[in-house]
């Protein structure tokens, strides 16, 4: 409004009441303006939250899976998600190799039984993601490179992962993250 | 030049429309349309009246369970809910559990895992509800050769809606004897079951509520056909427009608020403008 | 800029300074819609419209552009994917009321907009390139709209579509293939609907482009006012920023209520309940209408209902509703009256009443069905239309006896201005 200088009226009604017409003046222009600023906000919520997942989408967060026919030192790739995730029926073997690691050696210190259930310690349930950029690791299916730890490998920028799914050499940060899970009974494992 | 041209294009459209209104009237006296029956005995929706009404309206979420009830032991007979999965249920008061149980239920289209074959399991509250015809000439051949409409919008889908479903469910009755009378030739045909609250007043659908505790409520409402036929009334505007509440309860909020910041815009317009009024304001 | 007394731009901050020297963009804001652009001072709230319709169809696109996110342009999942967006996606609902309700208060402004200037004589030399840009905004929006309602597939969808390319089908010898083409293929279907999503989206941009054009040729002469007398000098104007900001935020404000309310709280009155039966090839509806805004149009097309000379009913109709809004451009050599204001043309404004009833009665007749008396009505309402801009309107304009003119806008406001006594009153 300093602008304004250039518009002298032949007519102006009145000079300026005292300092507080002037306080009026600019409380009021600034609320004005502050309610504009709310609002404008506050529409902003629904146009930013409309990108997060829909309730179609969050509604199928989480997977049952029949674990049953896995035998010991096979795996299955199933959906959560919509991202594989490994569930690996470990032998006692792999559970020992596992526990042998002294923690101090691991990029991301986690024993296997942190990264399991307890009763369920063969069940070794991770995300198929390499933690490094996303990447489907191989070692779930029969025949397929583990790399040399036994677990998993990634192809793409050769992350090798131990038979805990824990990372040991290659360019990944963490393990292969653990999704939330439960058993809802001895077979029946629910991701998510 | 232009508007000597103007005058003439403006005068042949003029003279062509006027050519269509002389020769439209001189039919119109000639030949006045005849009178229909369905023209005479088509009737508006009757009232109904639901908690949902007005603009502060909210559901009757025992009403909408006793409509979906309603529902899934009759109309679910013919009639797909396309739009709606069972995780929606929640919305009528229905807990975690009761929602899988309800989805159980029912029989969805699957593949069975071993051979790849297509095959029925169980529902899951993801699961959308399940169509009861494979396609619309399944359900023509089984319908008298009408396809039962899918029901998730029909409350929005016809003027007055729910009022128009109520109707229509509890307005069968025999041809009344005036209008055969006046349009013999307006007898519903064998198969189709008059109306007055259908737009052609004769329906395919053969009255499908007709006695009282067709349904057993479990919340011991007295089932009698026009509780049922307003239950699902209720239900069905629920399944088109399930963000009803939602959209009320932001609307006061936003109207509040817009209110509130117009009076300070109209403050703000009236001290910027102080210095420059006028005699004439 | 074309004021001597306008306001410059003097950068308050040393990094607008340093912006303005390499690209003078706030220079333009400024010059366009801040305190550099004189307007007159004697604007009444008929003038709130075009902010407001530039407001809706920055409403539009960004509500657009976000339904498109979710929304799937092929005709087996399009219905679905719009029932998606209602259902599913956090606050879809919202957006795609807020979509649909804002398609038709871009219209209401619009209209409003346009009868503003019907009224004062806004075409009149010179501004009659803001008059002819508006007209081909105008146009674009009407085909906007009209592939915008086809992409839901509901029924009136589907079936729009179908009698609006129809509409080409009456064009003699290439109406057929035409047709064809426009759908791509024999009926609407999924290629139509594709190309409709495409220009749909694209159509939008082009407003905005013809938008700047239009604001672009108001600042040469400057707006016009009510008394449709020049500014001649500074008293009569008074800086955009902050009079008239000002009151387009009241104006904005009293537009939002009443948007909000129709969003929140009826936001299907204006909707056809068709649309929401999915498209369906095999059955048309008893009663085929377009959206609300068309609707004068349409009573005009279907007021054709005879063959005339050797031109068929067809043929008619759809030349009458192309025209109808043809006539829009020549509008400014049709009406060559000295004197803009309908305040000071007593014959103009009565035939201006006749017309706005006469719109009003064609828009209720274009709802209703195809049947007598409506036809009939419309017919008459068709006529005088087409009397009021081609006929009516040149020959008023030479008769007429306008009323005296104020000598100035401060005249007009304040009831004397000082500088008339210098002059001869004209």
């Amino acid at each position: 409004m300093a602008e304004n200088t250039g518009t002298a009226d032949m007519q102006t009604v009145a000079a300026e009441a005292g300092d507080d017409g002037v306080r009026r003046r600019d409380f009021i222009n600034i609320a004005a303006v502050a309610a504009a600023g709310v609002g404008g906000i506050a529409t902003l919520v629904p146009l930013i939250s409309q990108m997060a997942p829909s309730a179609d989408v969050l509604a199928e967060s989480s997977t049952e899976l029949d674990i049953s026919a896995i035998q010991p030192g096979q795996a299955i790739k199933a959906v959560f998600r919509k991202q594989p995730v490994f569930v690996r029926n470990l032998t006692t073997k792999e559970i020992a190799e596992a526990d042998a690691v002294p923690l101090s050696e691991l990029r991301d210190p986690q024993t296997l039984a942190e990264r399991t259930k307890e009763g369920h310690e063969n069940w070794l349930i991770t995300m198929g993601v390499c933690t490094h950029l996303g990447c489907v690791p191989l070692g779930a299916g029969e025949g397929e490179n583990r790399g040399e730890f036994g677990g998993y490998f990634c192809p793409c920028h050769g992350s090798s992962y131990d038979t805990a799914a824990r990372i040991r050499k290659g360019p990944a940060p963490k393990n292969l993250e653990v999704p939330p899970y439960e058993f809802t009974s001895d077979t029946v494992v629910k991701i998510g | 030049m232009t508007r000597l041209i103007g005058i003439l294009v403006g005068l042949f459209f003029t003279v062509a429309v006027l050519w269509a209104f002389v020769t439209g009237a001189a039919n119109y006296i000639a030949e006045p349309p005849a009178a229909t029956a369905e023209h005479e005995f088509h009737r508006h929706p009757k009232e109904l009246h639901l908690s949902s009404d007005g603009p502060f309206g909210t559901f009757d979420k025992q009403q909408l369970q006793r409509g979906f009830q309603v529902y899934k032991e009759v109309c679910s007979a013919c009639h797909s809910l396309n739009h709606v999965a069972f995780r929606d249920l929640a919305a009528l008061g229905y807990s975690e559990p009761e929602v899988k149980a309800i989805a159980a239920g029912f029989q969805v289209p699957g593949v069975d895992p071993n051979t790849g074959e297509e095959t029925l399991r169980p529902g899951t509250p993801t699961d959308y509800f399940p169509k009861p015809y494979p396609n619309d000439i399944a359900a023509r051949a089984a319908n008298n050769n009408a396809v039962p409409p899918d029901l998730s919008l029909m409350a929005k889908a016809r003027h007055n809606g729910p009022a128009y479903i109520y109707s229509l469910l509890t307005g069968f009755q025999d041809q009344p004897a005036e209008l055969l009378k006046e349009f013999p030739e307006a007898k519903t045909p064998t198969g189709l079951h008059y109306n007055p609250y259908f737009a052609n007043l004769n329906l395919a659908m053969a009255p499908p509520l007709t006695t009282t505790d067709q349904v057993s409520y479990g919340d011991g409402t007295k089932a009698t056909v026009d509780q049922m036929a307003q239950d699902v009334s209720a239900f069905l505007l629920w399944t088109a427009e399930p963000k009803l509440e939602k959209r009320r309860q932001t609307g006061w909020p936003v109207l509040g608020f817009l209110l509130f910041a117009t009076v300070l815009a109209y403050l703000a317009k009236q001290q910027v403008w102080a210095d420059k009024k006028g005699k004439k304001g | 800029m074309s004021f001597p007394w306008a306001n410059e731009y003097t950068p308050s901050h040393p990094v607008m300074k340093w912006v303005d020297e390499k690209l003078p963009l706030p220079r333009f804001v400024y010059n366009a819609v801040g305190a550099g652009y004189p307007v007159p001072r004697n604007l009444n709230y008929f003038w709130n419209f075009g902010v407001l319709a530039g407001f809706c169809l920055v409403l539009q696109i960004v509500t657009g552009v976000i339904l498109a996110m979710h929304y799937a342009p092929n005709a087996l999942v399009a219905f679905d994917s719009t029932e998606h967006i209602m259902r599913d996606v956090n606050w879809g609902w919202m957006l795609r009321y807020a979509h649909a309700n804002g398609a038709s208060a871009f219209f209401v402004v619009v209209y409003l907009h346009i009868f503003r200037g019907f009224f004062f004589g806004s075409y009149k030399a010179p501004r009659e390139m803001i008059w002819l840009l508006g007209v081909v905004i105008f146009l674009l929006m009407m085909a906007t709209a009209f592939m915008g309602y086809v992409l839901p597939w509901g029924q009136m969808s589907f079936w729009g579509a179908k009698v609006i390319t129809g509409l080409f089908g009456a064009i003699p010898v290439i109406g057929e293939p035409l047709q064809i083409w426009l759908l791509g293929g024999y009926a609407p279907d999924n290629a139509s609907l594709n190309r409709f999503f495409s220009l749909h989206f694209l159509l939008p941009f082009v407003i905005a482009a013809v938008v700047i054009l239009h604001i672009w040729a108001l600042h040469i002469p400057g707006s016009s006012n009510p008394t449709g007398v020049e500014v001649k000098t500074e008293s009569d104007t008074v800086p955009f920023h902050p009079y008239y900001t000002a009151k387009d935020g009241f104006g904005l404000g009293v537009f939002l209520i009443l948007y909000c309310a129709m969003l929140f709280f009826l936001p299907n009155a204006l909707g056809h309940p068709d649309n929401y039966i999915p498209a369906n090839p095999m059955s048309t509806p008893a009663h085929i209408v377009p959206e609300w805004y068309f609707w004068p149009f349409y009573a005009i097309l279907r007021a054709f209902t005879a063959d005339f000379l050797f031109f068929p009913a067809k043929l008619m109709g759809v030349l009458a509703m192309f025209s109808a809004i043809l006539v829009w451009f020549f509008l400014p050599w049709l009406d060559n009256s000295p004197v803009r204001s309908g305040h000071f043309r007593p014959l103009f404004r009565k035939f201006f009443y006749v017309l706005m009833l006469d719109v009003l009665v064609l828009g209720y007749c274009g709802g209703a069905p195809a049947a007598e008396p409506y036809v009939m009505i419309s017919q008459i309402a068709t006529a005088y239309y087409f009397l009021h801009f081609l006929v009516i309107l040149p020959i008023v304009s030479s008769i007429e006896k306008p009323e005296p003119l104020p000598y100035s806008i401060t005249e007009a406001v304040l009831g004397s201005d000082d500088k008339a006594a210098l002059k001869p009153a004209s």
